[in-house]
């Protein structure tokens, strides 16, 4: 990355920031926030843009959707339809682009947001598999792409970025917190011995009572059944599909490295998508109470307020991250505080009693800290969604009402809205899909299987996809899913798509 | 400095234009930004390219949301074009802003790389205009051009050999006057009319006439940043035609059979009673869904069209919305017959996401 040198004006402004930063560094670290050491750069928002199309990482790979990204961002900005005030990169040092234009409060309240994102980057437990040094990584991402633009020429190289791309979502992002013990190779030779049954010694005239047949004939079966899996490939269904596809992909060199590119970046961003409620509920939280209790002065009150209510507000059918963060931490902490958790709290049905609950226990500050350190979006939603917190925060869920074309509030059933909520954050919103067999049809044809849970797989984009699995496979590429009930094999061959009816699964 | 980030977007531009990797056309999806025109919401669109990825499909038009209201309320009152599915995902702020018109229409034509219109060479209308460029040799003492006095009278004295360069005095005769004068200069006023003709009869539903009056808003704004002055007209028929105002031609509700003609015969004592086409650039639009009632009424058609609206106008176009109903038989009526012939552009518009390709296909021309 750049250093940008200082000139003249532009030092002040520095300086001004620099000695806001550390103001409020000062702050944080009194609450007991403890966040990276964090840079702060200011920039234009052409350059702000930019940064933001590359994900953060303006040293990233060139590659269309970035300058897609762009063009909608600069648009956006110029008709005033949106504007990002600041941006933060989950880096060792961390790294904050900064707004030029902001005003002197919206930079108080930005500084003070970053530091909690740099406190929850550091500490929750999900990024504590990511590389810290990201900025460097991408930027060898980046050199090693250009190469091979070089090498390859722009279009090869492009056009298998573009297939990879298109299944980036496929990764185990569980696999990074608990890594799996690879299989030993055990030698074909050795495992052909062991197929035969062991007998238990015994004198010829015992051996069909201490061996009986039946039971030799059942062990076989096991063994049998326990060789077929082995050679099967993958030996368990593999949720990494990028990792299959690395590993067993007949692929060219640059090409292997073009796809683990994707790979690892995909695993960099995935506890950001885990986190999103958590990360900015968290930042807002304390941006909210730095700015309000040590930071503000009387005069800037109403443009603090107007732009912290711009960030938390709700339309109907958004689920904005920074509300329902920032609202459930503020819950917890009331609750911890006045011990409203428990068995006891629980069964207590009494509505009056309930209502005066206060156990004057404080523990409030000290479990939402716990809560960053630990939880996920899922998990945190999980645990502490509570009914009256619904009802209080007048969430509901929609359907779309094919009749009059509009989505419509459905219910405010407790139940129903967590259960839907859930189900969007479980794998982050993406199917669950795994490979189960890369020698399908004993043809060394791909075959994922989607874990159907509710909802349909888009079969138009899904058969695009199925296209680009071909481009890395170089065989036919398979998925097995239900459309509407029924167990469907869809396949692409390199010329033609295929669907056909599958009975019982195949495979596990 | 040029910046990193022009690099991948002008890649990207050359793929929406479909100058590069032209396999990645059919992903190219109008992402559009909700601006506001006066009450109007307008979208500005924004062209992406989604890659493909395994996702959950149509069946998912459900998600959570925050804030007051009954089960059975509608959401997204006012927003059309919103995408339901995208609730609960953490989107990006849509706010609405007024756009200006003629920032509008930069953007129609940037988007669908509009070609500037060319006027009709012979048509334009012709403006006199007044300017004082010329010079003459006589004219009032108040227009006299002293430089130009000087010069004849400096010429005429050295000529004469009285010129003293010790003592330089010119006299000027009454000869050697120039005066200012007026050059009449025709500048080409380019005015013109768009007829809108509309088949209102039962078979065109709302969503039929939504996308026309979409698709009428969008040719509105294009023609009008292309001329300086529009007037628009409007003929709604279903089997009589009849002139209405713009309110009325897009909310009326008619029912009843369909003949084309009766429009075209309309649309054409129009021109000949308002428009006279050397001074007007015209351009008559007629939407309908296609069903003509009898294939006399079609030849008849063709024959107006033919004889008299093609000589006056600077192209005629008909757009095929496409409805449950209609058999679209018009638009392979009038293919057939003309062709490929410049003057007429036909363009059949399938649903919402076809405006933007009836719009290119119509004005794409630049005619």
């Amino acid at each position: 990355m750049t250093t940008r040198a200082m000139k003249g004006g532009v030092s002040q402004i520095h300086a001004e920031i620099a000695r806001l930063a550390s103001t409020i560094r000062g702050h944080a670290l009194s609450y007991g926030l403890d966040p990276f050491d964090t840079t702060f750069e200011l920039i234009k928002h052409d350059e702000l843009n930019e940064v933001a199309a590359y994900g953060g990482f303006p040293t990233r790979y060139p590659h269309w959707r970035f300058g897609m990204h762009y063009e909608e961002l600069e648009k956006g900005y110029s008709f005033g339809l949106q504007k990002i005030y600041e941006l933060v990169i989950n880096n060792d040092p961390c790294t904050a682009y900064l707004m030029k234009s902001n005003s002197l409060v919206d930079q108080k309240l930005v500084i003070a947001h970053v530091y909690g994102h740099s406190d929850f980057f550091k500490h929750n437990a999900w990024f504590s598999k990511t590389n810290r040094k990201m900025l460097d990584q991408m930027a060898n991402h980046g050199t090693r792409l250009r190469r091979y633009v070089e090498k390859f020429g722009e279009g090869p190289v492009e056009d298998f970025l573009d297939a990879c791309l298109s299944v980036e979502n496929l990764i185990d992002y569980h696999s990074v917190y608990a890594p799996r013990k690879r299989r030993i190779d055990t030698p074909v030779e050795v495992q052909e011995r062991e197929a035969t049954v062991r007998k238990f010694q015994s004198k010829d005239y015992m051996d069909r009572f201490v061996n009986p047949r039946s039971f030799l004939e059942q062990q076989k079966k096991k063994i049998e059944g326990e060789l077929a899996r082995k050679r099967r490939l993958p030996e368990e269904p593999e949720k990494d599909v990028l990792l299959f596809l690395l590993e067993n992909a007949p692929l060219d060199n640059w090409q292997r490295d073009v796809l683990s590119i994707v790979r690892d970046e995909a695993y960099y961003f995935a506890p950001q998508a885990l986190t999103k409620i958590m990360n900015e509920g968290w930042a807002s939280y304390w941006h909210s109470r730095i700015m309000t209790e040590k930071v503000l002065e009387p005069s800037e009150v109403i443009e603090y307020a107007e732009h912290h209510a711009g960030t938390l507000g709700t339309r109907p059918g958004v689920i904005n991250p920074y509300k329902l963060g920032i609202e459930l931490f503020r819950d917890i902490e009331d609750r911890w505080n006045r011990g409203r958790f428990g068995p006891e709290w629980e069964r207590c049905d009494d509505v009056e009693r309930r209502r005066n609950w206060d156990l004057k226990l404080g523990l409030g500050r000290k479990k939402i800290f716990e809560i960053r350190a630990i939880h996920n979006d899922l998990t945190f939603i999980d645990e502490f969604l509570t009914e009256d917190f619904c009802k209080e925060q007048k969430m509901f869920t929609y359907r779309h009402n094919p009749q009059s074309g509009r989505s419509e509030i459905h219910e405010r059933e407790y139940d129903k809205i967590k259960e839907t909520l859930l189900f969007r954050l479980t794998n982050m919103g993406h199917p669950i899909i795994r490979v189960t067999d890369g020698n399908y049809r004993n043809r060394g044809e791909l075959l994922l299987e989607h874990q159907h849970a509710g909802l349909d797989l888009d079969l138009k984009e899904g058969r695009e996809t199925l296209r680009n699995l071909f481009r890395i496979w170089k065989r036919p590429a398979h998925i097995a899913t239900l459309v509407e009930g029924e167990r469907k094999v869809y396949g692409y061959d390199g010329t033609k798509h295929s669907e056909e009816a599958a009975g019982a699964g195949q495979g596990s | 400095m040029v910046k990193k980030i022009e690099k991948d977007y002008s890649r990207f531009r050359s793929i929406v234009r479909g100058r590069i990797r032209k396999e990645l056309k059919k992903y190219i999806s109008r992402g559009e930004l909700i601006g506001k025109v006066g009450k109007d919401y307008v979208s500005i669109p924004i062209p992406q390219i989604q890659l493909p990825h395994f996702r959950y499909g149509k069946n998912d038009g459900q998600g959570v949301g925050q804030g007051p209201g009954e089960p059975g309320d509608p959401l997204d009152e006012g927003q059309p074009g919103t995408d339901p599915g995208a609730g609960d995902t953490p989107g990006e702020h849509l706010l609405e802003v007024d756009v200006p018109l003629a920032e509008l229409a930069k953007i129609l034509g940037e988007e669908l790389e509009l070609p500037l219109i060319k006027p009709r060479g012979t048509r334009q209308i012709q403006a006199d205009k007044e300017r004082y460029t010329g010079i003459a040799r006589s004219g009032p003492e108040s227009l006299r051009h002293f430089k130009r006095t000087y010069r004849e009278a400096l010429k005429r004295s050295i000529a004469m050999g009285i010129y003293d360069e010790k003592n330089p005095v010119v006299v000027p005769f009454r000869e050697d006057k120039r005066y200012r004068t007026w050059k009449v200069r025709e500048i080409p006023q380019n005015n013109a009319v768009i007829i809108y003709m509309m088949d209102v009869s039962g078979s065109m539903g709302d969503e039929q006439k939504e996308i026309v009056r979409l698709e009428a808003f969008w040719i509105d704004t294009w023609l009008r940043s292309q001329y300086r002055k529009v007037d628009c007209r409007y003929i709604v028929h279903d089997a009589v035609a009849r002139e209405v105002d713009q309110h009325t031609f897009y909310h009326v509700k008619e029912s009843g059979g369909t003949k084309i003609s009766s429009a075209l015969q309309l649309c054409r004592e129009i021109i000949e009673r308002d428009y006279p086409p050397e001074e007007w650039n015209i351009y008559p639009f007629h939407f309908s869904d296609g069903d003509n009632w009898g294939s006399e009424d079609t030849r008849r058609c063709l024959e107006l069209l033919e004889q008299n609206i093609f000589r006056a106008s600077n192209v005629f176009c008909y757009g095929q919305v496409k409805s449950a109903y209609g058999s679209g038989q018009f638009k392979k009526d009038l293919d057939e017959h003309f062709g490929d012939d410049p003057r007429i552009i036909t363009s059949e518009i399938r649903d919402r996401e076809g405006i933007y390709g009836s719009i290119r296909d119509f004005l794409g021309k630049g005619r």
